[in-house]
């Protein structure tokens, strides 16, 4: 369950151990290229203010583009959104990582990822110090994504989390009017599809990312009052509900 | 104390390496290990990693403090939220090379006191005197502990704690400040989309910035 579970590589801690000589580190900064005004990314600050929003505009654009990008290199919609199954994935977000690099990042669902798993130490970071801790529970990390991670990619907070009554590993955080499909129009014949897929693949790399393996989908729960209302169904690990267990019984 | 300093990633591989020695009380900033230390650390380490992955569900904390000691070396861990883990060992003045400097009001100081076999089973130093005592001290972790204490306290006491001591709230402390600085500069690195948390950490510039957070804090 744990990340280390036959996964150690001693040679390799051992050879990098080795290899590592300082002298070659040493060299480096007379090949090191730097930008002209002299910065390179350590030495910009972490902490963005709010007027550093991005334009909706270019948001829409690219997001048309990455969909028309996943659209013709896949079969299906299936596809489309993401349907990768990593048999021996553990609780290890590094192998899925791996499997979206393989992948070109092909479908909506790779494609944030990534994102998700670099957002997670970021918006943490840039919490105040009380409340940056690591969400290693459910419930904490639900409301880490319903809360600090929602406002930051758009804006507000999710609409709604709610626990499955039928599955227990299922919970779903909904979003009424999804900012990602607002300008996207699914053809008839695909109305399957929900481009929020790409949303969900952010949302698994933070549940990834804190160790609590789930896969997430995005779904369309259309009501009257909402027409695009999206369901993401957050769907984790036996094992990760079988630690929850045992981490209460701890207590 | 002589410090090494280690970014594990999720699959167990380093990503970054660092050895620095403290520049707290007329350090000069060069780490004193022994060779045959030098060699045991990354193993010491690797052991070290099992305590992290067990304590990562029983805290929400970043900063774990000190997760291991084997004999007098010490093990000081942070895990990110990505599970990627900095290790810290820090060991306070290796037995068989010459100490920092001991504070001058301290009489009772002696340097090679309760420092004399890192790792008991392998001697490093034969000419050093390893009575009965300071053997039993080295097998028995925690008569040993509380053996450091004692003698730090004696040794100077008050901000003379983190070159010393590698048990005192100072020290921690200071190594929890060190942890954070690393953090941010890690996140920096990881944030970049050419490299990756899996990765190795290779730029200079955060190379330098790590050694400056290690001189600023330890």
């Amino acid at each position: 369950m744990t990340s280390a579970q036959g996964l150690k590589s001693l040679p390799q801690a051992n050879m990098a151990a080795s290899s590592h000589q300082p002298s070659a580190v040493q060299r480096a900064p007379q090949q090191l290229r730097t930008p002209s005004n002299r910065k390179t990314i350590y030495d910009r600050n972490l902490n963005r203010t709010r007027t550093a929003e991005l334009s909706r505009a270019s948001f829409a654009y690219l997001f048309g583009e990455m969909v028309s990008y996943a659209q013709k290199r896949v079969t299906g919609i299936q596809d489309l959104e993401r349907k990768y199954h990593i048999p021996d994935a553990h609780n290890e977000w590094s192998r899925v990582w791996a499997y979206c690099i393989a992948n070109h990042f092909l479908r909506l669902n790779e494609q944030g990822y990534p994102l998700g798993l670099r957002l997670l130490p970021l918006l943490l970071y840039r919490e105040p110090p009380r409340t940056s801790v690591r969400p290693n529970r459910i419930l904490p990390l639900l409301q880490f994504i319903h809360g600090p991670f929602w406002r930051h990619l758009f804006g507000r907070t999710a609409d709604a989390i709610e626990h499955s009554s039928t599955a227990n590993n299922e919970y779903m955080i909904s979003d009424n009017e999804p900012l990602v499909n607002q300008y996207i129009s699914v053809p008839k014949e695909m109305n399957q599809l929900n481009c929020a897929a790409y949303v969900a693949g952010m949302i698994e790399g933070v549940c990834d990312g804190c160790g609590l393996k789930a896969a997430v989908s995005a779904h369309n729960g259309g009501t009257e009052m909402w027409p695009g209302k999206t369901v993401f169904l957050i769907r984790f690990d036996e094992g990760v509900i079988e630690r929850e267990g045992l981490l209460d019984a701890k207590k | 104390m002589s410090y090494y300093f280690c970014i594990v990633n999720t699959r167990d591989q380093p990503t970054f390496e660092l050895e620095f020695g403290t520049s707290k009380q007329g350090g000069d900033g060069i780490a004193r290990f022994s060779p045959e230390a030098r060699e045991l650390n990354p193993f010491l380490m690797h052991a070290s990693l099992d305590y992290v992955d067990d304590l990562q569900w029983y805290t929400n904390q970043m900063y774990l403090k000190r997760i291991d000691h084997i004999s007098h070396t010490h093990i000081s861990a942070y895990l990110t939220p990505t599970s990627t883990r900095f290790l810290l060992l820090h060991l306070p003045h290796p037995p068989n090379t010459a100490p920092v400097p001991p504070p001058q009001s301290s009489t009772s100081y002696s340097p090679y006191g309760p420092y004399t076999n890192a790792f008991p089973g392998t001697t490093f130093n034969p000419s050093s005197s390893l009575s009965a005592s300071a053997s039993s001290t080295a097998t028995t972790t925690s008569s040993s502990n509380t053996r450091i204490l004692s003698s730090s306290s004696s040794a100077g006491g008050g901000s003379g704690g983190i070159p010393n001591n590698p048990t005192s709230p100072q020290t921690e402390e200071a190594i929890r400040l060190f942890f954070t600085e690393v953090n941010e500069v890690w996140l920096k690195s990881v944030m970049s989309p050419f490299g990756g948390p899996l990765e190795k950490v290779g730029s200079p510039v955060f190379r330098a910035r790590v050694v400056a957070a290690g001189r600023k804090y330890l």
